[in-house]
């Protein structure tokens, strides 16, 4: 068995684990920076190193700002595993983690968790069918093979990834046939409210107003007020078409491809397996680490930081990174407290500048009310295919948590270990008892947070 | 092999390509690929049929969370697509239902 001792073992490479591991080294620390993809930059700068596009207009500046990131590789402080899945995580901080199929452990002083986020569940009928994707999963297929969705192609939902990849895939001369728009008439009106903190960020709004700008511009359909939205298969399966309301009008559009999105949320699996505290947060319709201004969590030693945390974007990831990596510095005894204060400045102000606007992001594109709480007809657990009428049925038979519903029809204990019907079936559970979402809780996660094999388990035995 | 379903390949940098295998035929795809990648290039959908219904499903998220890509690859069951970059002549092929155990046992299960 293999025991590495590091001062900080990074989980993520994403934004904040290449900011964080080059801002720890430059510090003296010892570093591992451990990532599950095979290639840095996490989703947001996915296959940074090696973009696919030809041509770099398609995912433009912002992309490519990754690049910038790149450097901490190359850092002699910086042991970078790539492949490699941490599926659990010690008291003594000792993480188990597998590369080819092979498991050991290595051990740190300090944990960093930058997992990053993931795509909100956007449960509605027909969700499951092949050929309805995410916006994410798009954008993937974009930057690391230049493949495009087959077509005819059909986007649906809300959020800023939504229009973004619509303008992405229309520079790389896919054909939209529409963009049909969920957010809710009401939100625009909350959302003005907090436009004095959108201000701070002017370039983030401008960038977003471009985005309405260019898919105008372009010609493209895009459909106001959509609801009801339902994915629909031929005999063979396949999705052929989306059916949804305009307004009070049921409508239907021919489709081989459905991209949604609802927005992304923290990828809560290893600090849910961790037991920390998370915190509820009903603007975001999610839970979040409840951490300190430097990233540590609940449990001394270990810290959170970028989306992982709370979304806030790459660039708010990249300065959080850096400012969870002094902090690790100055309590290892690398950096007196006056110096780590007087290098966290910059990055605090970029960080509370890309926060100022969420506020404004957050309540415009809040889901609609169908997604979060799905009709009875619609999978919600995709794995072992449980719908929401029948977590409402158990709810009123006595149920009252999503760890009891689990015993009673196994929703989030298939593969994916409910990080696809974790919140919805929380929602789905509040709802039918009427009470606040936090009262219902999430699931117990446990380790290990992925799927392996018994040999992987047995590697991590002492000999 | 269905090919209406096909994803496009837009112009690329460093193009690299290389061949593997899906359901038996041949597919050129780009050696940075992954085997997810390659069902959605090849057009196979669906790519898998559930354990609990038998519903046929395809890749979704594409960043290793769904396990929706899961898949058949040189023999090896239930691998996620997506986390699995290809390899010259690998063999991919739809995930059907759970798990198989060896044949044998299969048998003597279902007796």
């Amino acid at each position: 068995m293999n025991v590495i001792d590091y001062d900080l073992a990074i989980v993520g490479a994403g934004p904040a684990g290449l900011a964080a591991a080059a801002t720890a080294a430059d510090a003296g620390l010892k570093v591992a920076l451990l990532d599950e993809q095979n290639t840095p930059g996490g989703q947001i700068y996915r296959s940074i190193r090696q973009p696919a596009p030809a041509d770099e207009r398609i995912l433009g500046p912002d992309y490519y700002h990754g690049r910038s990131l790149l450097g901490a590789l190359e850092q002699p402080g910086v042991d970078y595993r790539p492949g490699s899945t941490v599926w659990a995580v010690d008291e003594d901080l000792s993480l188990c983690l597998s590369q080819d199929g092979q498991s050991r452990r290595v051990r740190a002083r300090r944990l960093l968790i930058a997992t990053g986020a993931q795509e909100r569940p956007v449960p509605f009928p027909g969700w499951t069918l092949p050929g309805v994707m995410t916006c994410g999963a798009a954008q993937i297929l974009l930057k690391s093979s230049a493949l495009a969705p087959a077509q005819p192609l059909v986007l649906a939902g809300s959020g800023p990834l939504l229009l973004l990849i619509a303008a992405q895939l229309h520079r790389a001369g896919v054909r939209i046939e529409a963009i049909l728009d969920t957010t809710p008439r009401q939100h625009y009106a909350t959302a003005l409210k907090h436009l004095p903190g959108a201000l701070r960020n002017l370039p983030l709004l401008t960038k977003g107003l471009g985005l309405l700008r260019e898919l105008k511009r372009a010609g493209i359909r895009r459909l106001t007020n959509v609801s009801a939205l339902e994915a629909v298969a031929t005999s063979d399966g396949n999705l052929n078409a989306v059916r949804f309301n305009r307004g009070k009008e049921r409508r239907e559009l021919p489709c081989t491809t459905l991209l949604v999105h609802q927005g992304v949320v923290p990828n809560v699996q290893l600090t849910r397996a961790l037991g920390l505290a998370h915190d509820r947060d009903e603007l975001q319709q999610c839970w979040r680490p409840a951490i300190d201004a430097w990233g540590e969590s609940s449990r001394a030693g270990i810290f959170v930081a970028g989306d992982s945390a709370g979304i806030a974007g790459a660039l708010a990831a990249e300065a959080f990174g850096r400012l969870v990596a002094l902090q690790a510095a100055h309590q290892l005894g690398h950096l007196s407290a006056a110096e780590r204060d007087t290098r966290a400045r910059q990055a605090q102000t970029e960080l509370g500048r890309q926060r100022a606007i969420r506020p404004f992001l957050d309540a415009l594109y809040r889901p609609a009310q169908a997604f979060l709480t799905p009709p009875d007809e619609t999978i919600v657990c995709r794995c072992e295919e449980v719908t929401a009428g029948e977590l409402r049925r158990m709810v009123d038979d006595g149920c009252r948590g999503p760890n009891q519903t689990k015993a009673f029809c196994r929703a989030g204990m298939g593969p994916c270990q409910g990080r696809l019907c974790g919140l919805t079936v929380s929602q789905v559970i509040a709802d039918q008892r009427g009470v606040p979402v936090d009262e219902v809780g999430y699931y117990q996660v446990r380790m290990p947070i992925k799927p392996l094999t018994l040999g992987e388990l047995a590697d991590t035995c002492d000999a | 092999m269905p090919n209406a379903s096909r994803f496009e390949r837009l112009a690329a940098r460093d193009d690299r390509w290389i061949t593997v295998s899906v359901e038996g035929e041949p597919v050129k795809v780009r050696a940075g690929d992954n085997a997810a990648t390659a069902v959605l290039a090849a057009g196979l959908r669906p790519s898998r049929t559930t354990a609990v219904s038998g519903a046929g499903r395809a890749p979704y998220c594409m960043m290793g969370v769904c396990f929706e890509c899961l898949l058949e690859i040189d023999g090896v069951e239930n691998v996620q697509g997506c986390m699995t970059p290809v390899r010259p002549g690998m063999e991919i092929r739809r995930q059907q239902g759970a798990r198989h155990c060896e044949n044998n046992d299969r048998e003597e299960m279902s007796a």
